[in-house]
């Protein structure tokens, strides 16, 4: 399931949910109540961006003059990632 | 990985079905602050990210506040697992500015008579919903641990129904699992079949129902089930418990395990306890397991089931889990299970320190 998030939304982990560069297994890690999350690269890469500033079109352009990819790709990727963490009550989405 | 650091027995509460040992650690064999800090400093670079401060009530430690401080301080993340007795509001912005993580508070039932009657206090209802609601405008995570059991399974939707209003993140459901405490309570808490089945339903509702909203985590009983729990990741993979005195656990319950002898962060570093400590090796992978656990498909999977649910029932703890269909004491455990739900008006046994009080009695409807 993906939810609908306008462009101008912005995103932002809650309290109590915070990354963090685990240097034993070289991996960044995703640290909330109860569960550890393993990110991968993109997920890592999306993460980066979310301040709980930048709005979600911004962290698309963001990510789109960093990696050389399409901004639909692009956009959907996050849009998956972060709908996943907000069924997971990981992050809130502020919509204006 | 993770650390239970139960940084007292001490509790104001006692619950029949506390997890705690029988024998309690007394406050004068506790831990001191730098030892405790030297133990979340060892524990991080073991390669540990969660920290559960538990107890007994960890908030009965005067020192929680500092505790916090060096648990941020080793960057790990803290879960402070509370009955919310002994929490006030400015104790708690306190740990809050002091970097806590997550606040994990228990719910006995969902309303005065019963959360009082099964926390053993009263008035303790009111506190964990104000505790709550402090934990909330903090900002923090809030948890709410539920454990059910015959008398209180059937207000498993109001339970749900409590967290969300209490604007809780997650909620966490464990059926009463018959250590500590709860064995001696085996008669008076045992849920029948049908409660554990419409358990199950109504779990699997609220998940749909509160997708976004509310996580459900859910620990179903197994005394019912076709196949055992598996062992938290198994035996001594991810996690370790350290005791109010000091002693090295590979699980809570371990000490229910006559012969096996644990080690005092007092005497040896962490990390060599960790990795080379007779009690942590002695259920390490898979060398150690009996027929049929032994050639089993599911062992990867299960690890065998509990080995202190092994110990108590099979008297070994090697054994294959009783709780598994393919254990031979299986059809026994059923039974004593069935027999033991169907027991009427059971005298609770309530948590204490040696001193006892007059037992209470539970009413079967
Ligand atoms: S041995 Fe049993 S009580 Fe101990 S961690 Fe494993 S499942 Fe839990
Ligand atoms: S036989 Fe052992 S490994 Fe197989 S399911 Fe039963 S407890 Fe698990």
């Amino acid at each position: 399931m993906t939810t609908e998030i306008p462009e101008t939304a912005r995103p932002r982990l809650l309290k109590g949910v915070r990354t963090r560069f685990d240097k034993a297994r070289d991996t960044w890690l995703l640290l909330a109540p109860e569960r550890t999350l393993e990110l991968d690269a993109v997920a890592a890469a999306i993460l980066a961006e979310v301040d709980g500033e930048r709005s979600f079109g911004e962290v698309i352009d963001v990510l789109m003059a960093k990696y050389d990819a399409p901004r639909e790709r692009i956009s959907a990727d996050v849009r998956t990632f972060l709908s996943s963490l907000v069924e997971r009550r990981m992050l809130e989405i502020d919509v204006p | 990985m993770a650390m239970l650091a139960e940084l007292t027995h001490r509790c104001p509460l006692a619950c029949p079905y506390c997890s705690n040992p029988v024998d309690l650690v007394r406050r004068s064999g506790e831990l001191s602050t730098q030892e405790w800090v030297d133990v979340f400093r060892q524990a991080a670079d073991l390669g540990v990210l969660h920290l559960h401060l538990s107890g007994g009530e960890p908030a009965a430690r005067h020192d929680l506040e500092e505790l916090v401080a060096a648990s941020t301080g080793a960057e790990l993340y803290s879960n402070l697992i509370t009955s919310g007795v002994g929490l006030t509001e400015a104790r708690l912005e306190k740990l809050a500015a002091n970097g806590l993580d997550h606040v994990q508070l228990s719910l006995q039932g969902v309303d005065h008579e019963t959360a009082d009657l099964y926390g053993g206090y009263k008035g303790g209802f009111d506190r964990k919903i104000a505790v709550a609601g402090w934990t909330v405008k903090l900002g923090l995570p809030l948890t709410i641990n539920a454990v059910m059991h015959r008398h209180n399974l059937s207000t498993l939707d109001l339970m749900i129904d409590l967290a969300v209003d209490l604007g809780a993140r997650r909620l966490e459901v464990a059926t009463v699992q018959f250590h500590g405490w709860a064995e001696k309570n085996k008669a008076a808490l045992m849920p029948t079949r049908e409660q554990v089945q419409k358990a199950g339903e109504t779990v699997h509702a609220g998940r749909r129902r509160l997708k976004g909203v509310l996580v459900i985590d859910y620990v179903p009983a197994d005394y019912y089930a076709t196949y055992p729990k598996a062992c938290m990741g198994g035996w001594a993979s991810t996690s370790l418990n350290i005791a109010p005195d000091g002693q090295v656990l590979p699980c809570h319950a371990a000490p229910t395990i006559p012969w096996l002898t644990f080690d005092n962060v007092h005497e040896r570093p962490l990390k060599d306890i960790w990795m080379h400590s007779d009690a942590f090796n002695a259920f390490r992978g898979d060398e150690w397991m009996q027929e049929p656990c032994r050639s089993c498909a599911r062992k990867a999977v299960d690890f065998g089931g509990c080995r202190c649910q092994a110990m108590a029932l099979a008297g070994d703890a090697a054994a294959t889990d009783p709780a598994c269909s393919k254990s031979t004491l299986h059809a026994d455990l059923l039974a004593a299970a069935e027999a033991a739900s169907s027991t009427r008006d059971a005298d609770l046994t309530y948590r204490r320190m040696p001193t006892l009080k007059q037992p209470l009695r539970t009413h079967d409807a």
